[in-house]
């Protein structure tokens, strides 16, 4: 094509400025001429890893993230060491200090921040340094061989990391300090008393509750001196008072500016050809600091950049970590209970073990934590999702091993398993081949590693592990963004795709993505077949389901198996069957030859290593012999379990296998987000295991106990308990209209257990037991929808339907 | 080139796969959804899961199995993982499929 690219120059060759270009290279590789100008005279380095190569833990090779060849690879202009010193935006160019102009059609603004350099006398005299750049880190080390005393101004963050490396490197360290402690906007008061003794411990020196009135020497720093006349020595200055936004080129530039420059939901300035990302940008009045938020902003913007137009920042909430090796402390949220919340403590002096959880209305609103930070991920998780935690109060401040957790998903303390410890059960994929990821291939999310490895990209009950894992490797302060989208072909989180298909009417797959922006033609195995379900559940008995969108199993309605051939299990109303039932089962199965005949843990059987071929054929015969689908392929119910119960135990009180049976026949058929498993026990003894199952129903004498969101799998969850009910026709309707509210709500791909623990048990009380106009339309709409599902798919397939996904299509 | 006439475009689904049986093993043939036509062997490969079984979006396949990703076009696997699933030529002609049957080991 003729037409010119479209020119885009970047200032600030930084994390938030590249990581932009590195999202708009993936979604639009070819269509920008790429200038990219850097005060600092390095290719694009990690930032965040200057505290490592102060304490000499890291070579700054360590930390560069992009090289020389990377801006050559793709093109992109690299003017290293030039700093632009105005933008025309009458004429949409760029200068620099040394007269290179460069013009622009799109311009992105990613200049960081500057340290706040407080003015005080004797700030210009050589030995006073910021801590910022490569360059500082290489003026410290080299002060650190000639002098002795360093002080550290400001007791934040930045200022305690630096004080450590010096420490490190030999030098006697002190930290000057306005607050009465360290760290006062990430932590309280005994949260930062702590981390002062264990810092002194180290050898830190504190004056806190200090103001340094002046800096002391004549041709170099000798010395401080307090407000209160007090003098200290000092070779070496270091300023880590806090940081502004680097905005004087776009103000000079007449861009809209407060704090930080000014931008909207698009990343987008007052000027529409100037975008703007990192620290040096003010976002619905805030500024951020840390790496995480301005990488969520990278993505934005590189997707308007690329004319995508279909994202939103809508800010960030962050946690903190301290990278100070051997130092555990966590914080996220508003730590400070006001009034109307509600403080829980945790204090074991004796491990040197501190947290506080701040709740309102049974959420949680902030955690500070010291020296066990294992759930800190877990902590920050549920505060972003804003997590209902009435069921787990009571244990919540002991942290998730004890919330009788007997699956994978324990968080042990990642930092100290060994390398060889398995992560991720599914893949086999140990701890130090995903740290080995995380430092060489330079990852920073979930989804990097789960590319790069494989972990949590299955059952993702290891998800946590991998999270902590980052967190502990890259000392990132936070790995996750706020929302997630369903896949890589689009920003939109389940809930969003879901409000949009009711709010825009939509029917159709293809109008969807198209509707919703998707970036690629037509999804992929992730989205399809969620969107399929979506579909589904929105418009029953309208939507064309799509059976290009579903997994081998549910297309063709059989399990695939490991060979390639599949098994078939009929359903076994209650688990109930009858000799003549048998006898056609058992002439099936040897006219067929099939080679295993298996009992199910589902109470039924399952005639596995049939080929595909055979399958339609055998299906008929089942059909004639009055059998129906079992669904043991579906994300849809799948086997309602009972127990003998009152016509023969000597201990049943009610009809469990009858109603059982009921329950069956009305839920049969029913397509659900993910597989959907009911039990009915006739007495407490419960041998139909109803309390580890989606929908569980234990008979006791005054009627029925309804419990939800059970699961035996991966990680066993015991069903909460609804409630309790009075007759057969009320069981059947909580059933359904649970089953209503959880096929409607749910993220695709959630089992009930998933989508009790991020919705909260008082939710579902409230539509389905609390409010009985609620629970009726619920039940209406799922009885509704029953009426376009309850046809056997099997049939249709023994009468024709779908015959090319069972025969080749030539044989040469 | 030996090209082999094994049926018509629209015998296979869009976004869908039909396989053809040879005495070297399996086909399989994937229509995209502009209805460009690909062949690989069935067999993934990760652990030889039938190709033709999985989801096709784009021009790629995801393996019913474990989900490893194909490109059509060239037969590897989508980094990061690493295999050959060896394309075949297709051509389409007024409708008709045409295959050749020998294998090409891919490029990258
Ligand atoms: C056949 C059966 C094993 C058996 O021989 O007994 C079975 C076989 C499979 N189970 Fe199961 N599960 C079977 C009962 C169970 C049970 C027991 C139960 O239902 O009471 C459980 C634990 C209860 C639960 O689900 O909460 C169970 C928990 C799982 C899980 C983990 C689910 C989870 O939420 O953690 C999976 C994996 C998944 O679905 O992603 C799974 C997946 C599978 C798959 C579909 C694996 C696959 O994708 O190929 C197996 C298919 C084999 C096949 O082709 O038939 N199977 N599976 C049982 C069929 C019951 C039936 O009659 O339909
Ligand atoms: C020591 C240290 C430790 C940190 N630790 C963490 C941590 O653990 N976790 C975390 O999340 N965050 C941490 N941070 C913060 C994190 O590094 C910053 O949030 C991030 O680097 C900001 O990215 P940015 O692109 O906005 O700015 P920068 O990365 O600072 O990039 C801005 C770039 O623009 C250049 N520039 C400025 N003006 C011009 C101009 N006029 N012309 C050309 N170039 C210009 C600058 O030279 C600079 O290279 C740390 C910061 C420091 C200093
Ligand atoms: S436990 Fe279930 S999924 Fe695992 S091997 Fe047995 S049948 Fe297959
Ligand atoms: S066999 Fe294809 S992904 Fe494993």
């Amino acid at each position: 094509m003729a037409t010119r690219k479209t020119r885009l120059v970047v200032i600030g060759n930084g994390m938030a400025g590249m990581r932009t270009i590195e999202e708009l290279l993936k979604m639009s590789p070819d269509e920008f001429q790429i200038t990219v100008f850097g005060a600092e005279p390095q290719p694009n380095y990690n930032r965040i890893l200057l505290s490592p190569v102060l304490s000499g833990e890291m070579s700054f090779q360590d930390t560069v993230l992009n090289d020389w060849d990377w801006y050559e690879k793709n093109n992109i202009t690299l003017h290293a060491g030039k700093t632009v010193s105005k933008i025309d935006r009458r004429h949409c160019v760029a200068e620099t200090e040394d007269g290179l102009v460069v013009p622009y059609d799109r311009l992105l603004i990613a200049t960081g921040s500057n340290p706040i350099m407080l003015p005080i006398p004797g700030m210009d005299l050589p030995g006073v340094l910021a801590y910022r750049c490569i360059a500082d880190v290489e003026h410290m080390l080299a002060a650190s061989k000639n002098g002795k005393h360093a002080v550290v101004i400001g007791g934040g963050l930045l200022g305690l990391e630096a004080a450590n490396g010096l420490s490190l490197q030999g030098m006697d360290v002190s930290v000057v300090h306005l607050c009465d402690w360290p760290m006062e906007r990430q932590l309280d008061q005994v949260g930062g008393g702590l981390l002062k003794s264990a810092l002194e411990k180290r050898g830190l020196k504190f004056y806190l509750s200090r103001q340094t009135e002046a800096i002391l020497g004549d041709s170099r720093v000798t010395g401080v001196r307090f407000k209160d006349g007090e003098e200290i020595a000092a070779d070496l200055v270091i300023m880590a008072a806090g940081i502004r936004p680097n905005i004087a080129l776009a103000r000079n530039a007449r861009i809209h500016c407060e704090r930080g420059i000014v931008v909207n939901d698009t990343m987008q300035t007052y000027d529409p050809k100037i975008y703007a990302v990192g620290e040096c940008v003010q976002h619905r009045g805030q500024t951020y600091g840390l790496v995480a938020p301005l990488f969520e902003q990278a993505k934005v913007a590189a997707n308007h950049l690329a004319e995508y137009g279909r994202m939103r920042y809508e800010g960030s909430s962050v946690s903190t970590k301290l990278k100070v090796t051997g130092i555990d402390l966590f914080s996220a949220g508003d730590f400070n209970a006001g009034p109307e919340d509600e403080e829980l403590l945790l204090q074991d002096a004796a491990r040197g073990v501190y947290k506080k959880l701040v709740l309102r209305n049974n959420k949680l609103r902030g955690a500070v934590m010291y020296g066990d930070t294992v759930d800190g991920a877990w902590y920050f998780q549920m505060l972003r999702d804003g997590t209902d935690i009435t069921e787990m109060r009571e244990h919540i401040l002991f942290g998730q091993a004890h919330l009788g957790d007997a699956g994978r998903g324990g968080v042990s303390s990642v930092a100290n398993m060994p390398d060889t410890a398995e992560i991720c059960g599914c893949n086999g994929v140990c701890k130090g081949t995903i740290v080995k990821a995380i430092v060489e291939k330079k990852l920073f999310t979930l989804e990097d590693v789960r590319a790069h490895t494989k972990a949590s990209s299955s059952c993702g009950s290891c998800t946590g592990l991998v999270e902590a894992l980052l967190a502990s490797t890259l000392g990132d302060y936070s790995t996750k963004p706020s929302k997630k989208a369903i896949c890589a072909c689009t920003e939109l989180a389940h809930e969003e795709v879901r409000d949009a298909i009711a709010r825009l009417g939509l029917k159709d797959l293809s109008d969807l993505m198209s509707a919703l922006g998707w970036k690629t033609p037509d999804g992929c195995h992730v989205c399809r077949p969620a969107l399929n379900y979506y579909l589904l559940s929105a418009w029953p008995g309208e939507y064309q389901d799509d059976s290009r969108s579903r997994f081998i199993n549910e297309r063709v309605h059989a399990n695939i198996q490991k060979d390639g051939t599949y098994s078939v299990v009929p359903r076994i109303w209650g688990g109930v069957t009858s000799p003549s039932e048998l006898r056609s089962i058992a002439d099936i199965a040897e006219k067929y030859a099939v080679p295993t005949v298996k009992l199910t843990g589902g109470q039924r059987i399952d005639l596995l290593g049939i080929s595909k071929e055979n399958l339609p054929k055998m299906w008929g015969d089942l059909v004639e012999a009055g059998f129906v689908s079992g669904h043991a392929y579906g994300k849809s119910l799948r086997t309602v379990k009972t127990c003998v119960g009152s016509e023969w135990c000597r201990f049943g009180t009610q009809d469990s296998t009858g109603l059982g049976i009921k329950v069956e026949k009305m839920t049969w058929g029913s397509w659900t987000p993910h597989k959907f498993k009911i039990a009915v026990s006739g007495c407490p003894r419960n041998c139909a295991e109803a309390t580890i199952k989606d929908f569980g129903v234990v008979c006791v004498d005054s009627g029925y106990e309804i419990h939800v969101g059970g699961n035996g799998g991966i990680k066993v969850r015991v069903t909460d308990f609804l409630c309790k009910v009075c007759s057969e026709a009320e069981v059947l309707e909580y059933c359904g209209a649970f089953m209503q509210l959880y096929r409607e709500e749910a993220h695709y791909l959630d089992r009930t257990a998933h989508w009790i623990e991020r919705v909260g048990l008082a939710y579902v009380k409230q539509h389905i037991v609390d409010d009985a106009a609620k629970r009726a339309e619920l039940y209406a709409r799922f009885l509704e929808s029953q009426r376009n599902s309850q046809d056997d798919p099997w049939k249709a397939r023994a009468e024709g339907k779908d015959a090319h996904e069972y025969a080749p299509l030539a044989t040469i | 080139m030996n090209w082999i006439q094994v049926g018509s475009l629209h015998d296979i689904p869009r976004q869908g796969s039909r396989v053809v049986n040879t005495p070297d093993g399996e086909i399989a043939l994937f229509r995209s959804v502009d209805d460009r036509v690909f062949a690989l062997n069935n067999r993934c490969p990760h652990k030889g899961g039938q190709l033709s079984q999985g989801i096709v979006h784009g021009k790629r396949v995801t393996c019913p199995m474990h989900s490893w990703v194909i490109d059509l076009e060239t037969g590897s696997a989508v980094a990061p993982d690493v295999g050959c699933a060896h394309r075949h030529e297709v051509r389409v002609q007024y409708g008709a499929v045409f295959l050749s049957v020998e294998a090409e080991v891919c490029r990258a």
